[in-house]
């Protein structure tokens, strides 16, 4: 089992979210939009010039970036 | 009678409600916040229902306002059904909200949204499965199209005359995790994929989103954007303001000119045109062409391929949306801040929107420098402009106390926009600038009259005449500087007033043409655009945002009275 964050997955990989680093604040936010510990997620694409990660969650295309991206532990599934 | 609408961002809440509210919308605020509601009547068999459209949320039990605001509206007894709008090509997440509104305990609608969009994508939704376990009616929209809308209200209604929530025996979970697991897994179990067809939404983003195309047709998509926007308004703004030229002639030859009505008249003429001939031309297309951008899905892949430029200047990508705004009219760019969710983001985004050069000072940009000095010079500043910005954006960041979190957006799929709810959207905006900003305007153009009536403008020449003289401009342009204040475009006619010519050329050499345009495309927002500020940030905010506009202004035009002697 590979673990990375969302930051330094492969594209078009499936993942499963398995921490949210960073304040709590983080982890509500993403919730917001869906997100939660233990949905399954794709990578899609990065922005360029230090741009956001694309990725796909639930059938919906979310757009975070680096560094919130960086804060998500991932497994490959 | 009340029905409160809620679903979650792009589920197509507003549609519904623009289909059936027609125009006559009013948008008012929840007490002592900037979070608004949009309230309409609806007449539905024979009843009138007071139709609330509430902000877009993803949960209830968020923290920035517009959440707490909601959940506490809704609880309250001002409502009597719930209709929740959900994305049926993404349920998962809108039982979520679901859910959780469930909670409370209201009698609830759920309407299943853009069935349309579900069946392209090869989803079977079991609406009466899912409407047996939820035990609440549970009904097919497709809100764009304006299909069971009629079916859904009178399931409200219907609803409304029972006593009590009669839900059925699921058990709502209390914890976050817990209830998002149950919403996925209620999904799963009334949603069943079928075969996809793809279609051409599907490759799009593989060349709307490409490191290289994405930013060539960004550019080109922008540049017809503004171009149509520019052709359209000039095309429009030369007709009426001659046409009014020519009344205000005719009715002053009937007043009488120097007589303090005359005065009035004209200042009230010149507010009433000012709206009409320069600002509406421009902005109307402008808000509406924003709107295609908008519903078609752009806006967020601008945000996308510029998220990473923006982080220069301590935003994100979102925030971009002020700037693109901001080159038509500042007041639209102060009021699109409100997409941002940290305060933060909010006060440096419209801070920096403001120095962005609007169409009003395009007209003193091309009317003076371009004119005098050539196109050349004209791009040089407004590549200054951009400089200028990039540079207040670090260091306001640096001043600013905490970092921005970073970028977290839906990407919605592309939709073919209707023309209703791009109307729809439009008006609103426009509206905003009627009601708000137009009346300031006139109200200038009257105060200005007065000031012309009484000769006050000496006086003013020498309040202003330290600005001035460290600019080594004449005196006389202070005048026409304060009256900027009120109308940018007005530096331009009054300078002309004020230097009693129409050459001016031959008053002002090339480098204090380039100084004072420089000084009025960063000094002070317009009038409008300070009320804008206040009402989007607060009083304090804004005067801070004028003093430092005021400071950027000055520290530019020096900087350009140094470097321009070098090559002027």
């Amino acid at each position: 089992m590979i673990i990375g964050t969302l930051l330094s997955s492969p594209v078009e990989t499936d993942l499963k979210i398995t921490a949210i680093d960073g304040e709590k604040n983080l982890n509500i936010k993403l919730r917001q939009y869906g997100l939660f510990i233990g949905d399954q997620v794709r990578v899609l694409r990065l922005a360029p010039l230090g741009g956001p990660v694309l990725i796909e969650a639930n059938g919906r295309e979310i757009a975070l970036g680096r560094g919130i991206a960086a804060k998500i532990t991932v497994e490959a599934v | 009678m009340r029905f409160a609408l809620i679903g979650q961002p792009n589920c197509g809440k507003s549609t519904l409600f623009n289909q059936v509210a027609g125009y006559k919308a009013e948008t008012g605020n929840f007490h002592g916040t900037t979070v608004s509601f949009t309230e309409s009547k609806v007449r539905v068999a024979g009843e009138v229902i007071h139709l609330v459209d509430l902000p877009g949320t993803y949960t209830l039990a968020g923290t920035n306002p517009a959440e707490t605001e909601t959940q506490s509206y809704l609880q309250s007894k001002q409502v009597d059904v719930i209709i929740n709008v959900s994305d049926a090509s993404h349920l998962a997440q809108g039982l979520d909200l679901t859910l959780e509104l469930m909670a409370l305990g209201r009698p609830m609608v759920l309407a299943l949204n853009m069935m349309d969009e579900a069946k392209r994508i090869g989803l079977r939704v079991n609406g009466p499965g899912l409407a047996q376990e939820l035990g609440i009616p549970v009904l097919p929209l497709i809100a764009s199209k304006g299909q069971g809308v009629l079916s859904l209200f009178k399931a409200g209604l219907s609803l409304s005359r029972q006593t009590g929530p009669a839900y059925g025996k699921v058990q709502i979970p209390k914890e976050d995790a817990l209830r998002h697991r149950l919403a996925g897994e209620l999904a799963a179990k009334y949603v069943t994929q079928g075969e996809r067809r793809l279609t051409w939404r599907d490759g799009l983003d593989e060349l709307l989103l490409h490191p290289v195309w994405g930013y060539f047709f960004m550019a080109v998509i922008l540049y017809i954007f503004f171009q149509v926007v520019y052709g359209i308004g000039s095309s429009i703004e030369r007709p009426v303001l001659a046409a009014f030229n020519g009344w205000t002639d005719q009715l002053l030859q009937k007043v009488g000119m120097q007589t303090l009505w005359g005065e009035l008249l004209f200042g009230l003429l010149q507010g009433i045109s000012g709206g009409l001939a320069i600002a509406l031309p421009y902005l109307v297309p402008f808000l509406f062409g924003l709107g295609l951008l908008e519903d078609i899905g752009y806006l967020p892949r601008i945000a996308f391929l510029m998220d990473g430029l923006m982080h220069r200047l301590g935003l994100h990508g979102k925030a971009i949306v002020p700037f693109i705004l901001g080159y038509g009219c500042n007041i639209p760019a102060v009021m699109s801040t409100r997409i941002l969710e940290e305060r933060q983001d909010r006060f440096l985004a419209a801070a920096l929107a403001v120095l962005v050069p609007c169409s009003a000072r395009l007209a003193v940009v091309f009317g003076l420098v371009a004119f005098y000095l050539g196109p050349l010079w004209a791009l040089i500043i407004y590549l200054f402009n951009i400089l200028v910005i990039a540079l207040m954006g670090r260091l306001l960041t640096l001043l600013l106390p905490e970092e921005t979190p970073g970028l977290i957006m839906e990407m919605p799929v592309y939709r073919i926009p209707t023309g209703k709810t791009v109307f729809g959207k439009a008006w609103f905006r426009v509206r905003e600038f009627l009601v708000e900003a137009w009346p300031l305007l006139i109200a200038g153009s009257l105060a200005l009259a007065l000031l012309t009536y009484f000769n006050i403008s000496p006086a003013l020449n020498w309040t202003l005449r330290p600005v001035t003289w460290l600019l080594g401009l004449p005196a006389e342009t202070g005048v026409p500087l304060i009256f900027g204040v009120l109308r940018k475009e007005l530096s331009l006619i009054m300078l002309r007033q004020a230097l009693g010519g129409a050459d001016f050329s031959a008053v002002l050499t090339s480098l204090q043409m380039l100084t004072f345009t420089v000084f009025v495309v960063f000094y002070i927002p317009c009038l409008p655009t300070l009320a804008a500020l206040r009402r989007e940030l607060g009083t304090r905010s804004m005067l801070i945002i004028a003093g430092f506009t005021l400071i950027v202004a000055l520290t530019a035009a020096l900087l350009t009275r140094g470097l321009g002697s070098l090559f002027l």
